[in-house]
C-alpha cells in the first residue's frame, strides 16, 4: 500500500514529539476506578499491544485516547499537543483511528461509501453538498484502500450484507483512510477464522512503517506477532512493559494472563 | 478541408437511466391539464405537491438523517406567515415589500427559526426528538393565535396571492399545476441529488451510527443542525405555495391536525425515498377529496374521512412499516423470486 505525501509530511512536523502520551490518566465510573494513574508513551512507528483479561481497563483505555470518555484525571498528549479536553473529531484530525471491537459501520451505505465517508471525514468540504466527481481524488483513494482490505469485488455492496469478517476488513480500510499516524485496533481478529487472521496479520504487518499503533487483542498468538512492545493491564493498571519476547516468559505474566502452567 | 468539431459533446447518458415507466409518469405529469378538471389539478394535485415538498423535508430529516420532527409543518406556516407579513395581503400589518425580496426573506427567516430549533432538537434522539419538536409546534399554534403585532393573531392573514409574474395568474388551476409541479420536482431532484454528496453520505452515516462519525472526523452535532436547514428550505417553499392555494394563514395553518398530517403523509408513502412523501400525499389527498362522497353514499357521514386516513395509515403501518414503498419492493422482490433467472419471464405453473 503507498501512502500520500501528506502523511509523509506530516509525520516528519511530528517527528519532535511521541505519537501519544499518557500522563496519570485516571477513570472513574462512580466509584468503581476502570484506570488508575495510566503512564504511557508510544514513539512515531510503534506498534504496541495492551493485553490484560477482560475489565482490566484496556478498551476504556482507548475510549480516553479517543475523546470518547473524559479522564477524570491525567493528561494525554498527541503528537506533542495536549488534546486531553478535545473533541473526538479533533484528535481524528491530528492522526488518530480507531476501530472498534464490534464493528461499528454504516449498513445502510455501500462498502465504497463507508471508506469515501472516512476520506472525507479528514479532509475539507465536509458539508458540501456537490456530488464527487468521477475523476474525485477521495474516491480514487477510497478505492485504493479497498483493494488493500482485499475487498474490490465487494466495493458496492451493501454494509449490512457483508459476513462478519468481511466487515472487520471494512473496518480496519476506515482506519487507514486519511493520513493516518496513530491507529488504535480493539480485538481485530475477534470472530475471524484461522484464514481472515492470517490475511489480517498481513495487513497490519504490510503497514507503512511511519504508522504507528496499538492493538488490544485476545489471541496471543496474532498479539505477539504485529506488536514491537507489549503493555500489560490489570484492574485498570499497566503493571508490566516490555518485548513480546520479555512478556512472554515473565512468571508474573503466565500467573495473571496466559495461566500458570504456560512455558 | 473538412472541419472536424472537437469540442466535448454534452452526454446524455443521464436520459438512459430513466426507466419507461418514469418517461411514463413524467409525460403524465406533462398532459394532466388536458386529462383532469380544474378540481383535480387545484385541489388533488396542486395539493398533493405542495404537502408532498413539505413532507419531503421530514423525509430529508427522519430518512436520511433518522430524525424524526413535527416542525417541518411549522417551518413551513412560518414562511407562509412570512410572505403574508413582509408582502401583500387584505390585513393592515402588511409591509408590502415586492416578491423578490419577500420570498427570500420568509424562507430565510423560517430557516433561521429551523436552525435555532434544529440546534436544541438535535441534542436528543428517537421519542425526546418528538417531544420537543412537537412541543415547539404546539407553542408556536398557541403564539400565533395569541400574537397579534405579528401573527394578527386569530384571523391570521387573508388575500394572499401569488404574484403575477410573466402576465400569468399563478393562481388559475392550469398555472397553479404547473407551478406545484415544478417546485415539487425541482425540490425532489434536489434531495436525490443531495442525498449522494458528501453531505448526504455523512448524514446517512449519522443515521446508522453517530459515534462512528464522529471518530471519523465528523462533527455530528452540526451536520444534524445544518440538516435542518437544509430541510426548512423545502418546508417553506411548500408552506409559501400552501398560502398561495389557500390564499390565507392563519393559526389553524399550524395547528397540531396539520402537524400530524405531514408526519402520517411522510410514513404511509415511505422514509426510505424521496418518493415517499409524494405517493403519500397523493393518496391523503385523494381520500380528503372523495372520502366524503364516499362515506356519504354508504349513509355515513362525510366528516368521518379522517376515519378512512386513519385507517388506511394503522393498515399501512402493520402490513408494511417502510409504507407504500415498502410494499412496493415486496411486490417486486416476490416477482423476482418468481421469475425464472434464465429469461427473467414468470415461472409455469408445471414442472
Amino acid at each position: 500500500m503507498t501512502m500520500t505525501d501528506t502523511a509523509a509530511d506530516r509525520l516528519g512536523s511530528a517527528s519532535s514529539g511521541n505519537a501519544l502520551e499518557l500522563r496519570g490518566v485516571t477513570k472513574l465510573f462512580g466509584a468503581l476506578a476502570a484506570l488508575t494513574d495510566i503512564n504511557l508513551t508510544v514513539r512515531p512507528g510503534e506498534r504496541r499491544a495492551v493485553l490484560g483479561s477482560n475489565g482490566a481497563g484496556k478498551t476504556t483505555l482507548f475510549n480516553c485516547v479517543t475523546g470518547d470518555f473524559l479522564p477524570t484525571n491525567g493528561s494525554i498528549r498527541l503528537f506533542g499537543e495536549d488534546v486531553t479536553s478535545f473533541p473526538p473529531q479533533e484528535r481524528i484530525r491530528r492522526g488518530l483511528r480507531r476501530t472498534y471491537q464490534i464493528s461499528l459501520l454504516f449498513g445502510g451505505l455501500s462498502v465504497i461509501d463507508n471508506v469515501y465517508l472516512a476520506c472525507r471525514g479528514v479532509s475539507r468540504g465536509r458539508f458540501s453538498m456537490l456530488r464527487p466527481r468521477r475523476n474525485d481524488t477521495l474516491m480514487a483513494r477510497a478505492a485504493e484502500l479497498i483493494e488493500a482490505v482485499h475487498m474490490t469485488p465487494l466495493k458496492d455492496t451493501m454494509v449490512r450484507n457483508l459476513a462478519y469478517g468481511q466487515q472487520r476488513q471494512l473496518e480496519i480500510a476506515l482506519a487507514l483512510s486519511g493520513a493516518p499516524r496513530l491507529i488504535l485496533f480493539d480485538e481485530p481478529a475477534a470472530g475471524l477464522s484461522p484464514t481472515e487472521r492470517s490475511e489480517l496479520i498481513a495487513i497490519l504487518m504490510g503497514l507503512p512503517g511511519h504508522i504507528g499503533y496499538i492493538i488490544i487483542e485476545h489471541d496471543m498468538d496474532v498479539a505477539l506477532r504485529v506488536a514491537t512492545s507489549v503493555s500489560m493491564m490489570h484492574n485498570g493498571r499497566i503493571f508490566k512493559e516490555g518485548s513480546p519476547e520479555e512478556i512472554e516468559n515473565d512468571p508474573e505474566v503466565q500467573e495473571l494472563y496466559l495461566g500458570g502452567g504456560h512455558g | 478541408m473538412a472541419v472536424t468539431d472537437t469540442r466535448p459533446q454534452p452526454s446524455y447518458q443521464w436520459i438512459e437511466h430513466i426507466s419507461a415507466t418514469n418517461f411514463g409518469i413524467i409525460a403524465l405529469a406533462l398532459i394532466m391539464p388536458v386529462l383532469a378538471n380544474d378540481f383535480i389539478l387545484f385541489q388533488v394535485f396542486g395539493w398533493a405537491f405542495i404537502l408532498g415538498t413539505i413532507a419531503l423535508s421530514l423525509q430529508f430529516l427522519a430518512g436520511y438523517g433518522g430524525m424524526v420532527s413535527l416542525l417541518q409543518m411549522t417551518v413551513a406556516g412560518l414562511a407562509g406567515y412570512g410572505v403574508a407579513l413582509f408582502g401583500d395581503s387584505g390585513a393592515a400589518l402588511s409591509l408590502g415589500w415586492p416578491w423578490w425580496l419577500n420570498i427570500p426573506v420568509a424562507i430565510i427567516v423560517a430557516g433561521i427559526f429551523a436552525t435555532l430549533v434544529g440546534a436544541l432538537a438535535v441534542r436528543t434522539e428517537g421519542i425526546y426528538t418528538i417531544m420537543i419538536t412537537l412541543a415547539i409546534a404546539s407553542a408556536f399554534f398557541y403564539f400565533a393565535r395569541q400574537n397579534y403585532p405579528i401573527f394578527n393573531g386569530y384571523t391570521g392573514f387573508n388575500l394572499v396571492i401569488p404574484p403575477q409574474l410573466f402576465g400569468v395568474d399563478w393562481r388559475q388551476p392550469v398555472p397553479f399545476y404547473y407551478l406545484t409541479l415544478g417546485a415539487a420536482t425541482l425540490s425532489f431532484i434536489c434531495v436525490l441529488y443531495v442525498s449522494r454528496s458528501p453531505f448526504g453520505l455523512a448524514l446517512q452515516g449519522v443515521r446508522d451510527n453517530p459515534r462512528r462519525m464522529a471518530a471519523l472526523g465528523f462533527n455530528v452535532t452540526m451536520h444534524r443542525i445544518y440538516a435542518y436547514t437544509f430541510a426548512s428550505f423545502f418546508a417553506s417553499i411548500g408552506g409559501i405555495l400552501l398560502v398561495w392555494q389557500n390564499a390565507q394563514v392563519s393559526p389553524g395553518t399550524v395547528g397540531l391536525p396539520n402537524v400530524f398530517d405531514i408526519l402520517v403523509i411522510a410514513v404511509v408513502g415511505g422514509l426510505r425515498h424521496p418518493i415517499g412523501p409524494f405517493i403519500g400525499a397523493l393518496i391523503y389527498c385523494v381520500l380528503r377529496a372523495f372520502a366524503p362522497d364516499i362515506l356519504l353514499a354508504f349513509g355515513l357521514s362525510g366528516e368521518r374521512f379522517k376515519m378512512l386516513i386513519g385507517l388506511g395509515f394503522l393498515a399501512i403501518v402493520f402490513w408494511s412499516p417502510d409504507g407504500v414503498l415498502g410494499l412496493w419492493d415486496r411486490w417486486k422482490a416476490r416477482r423476482s423470486a418468481n421469475a425464472d433467472p434464465l429469461t427473467g419471464k414468470a415461472r409455469g405453473g408445471s414442472a
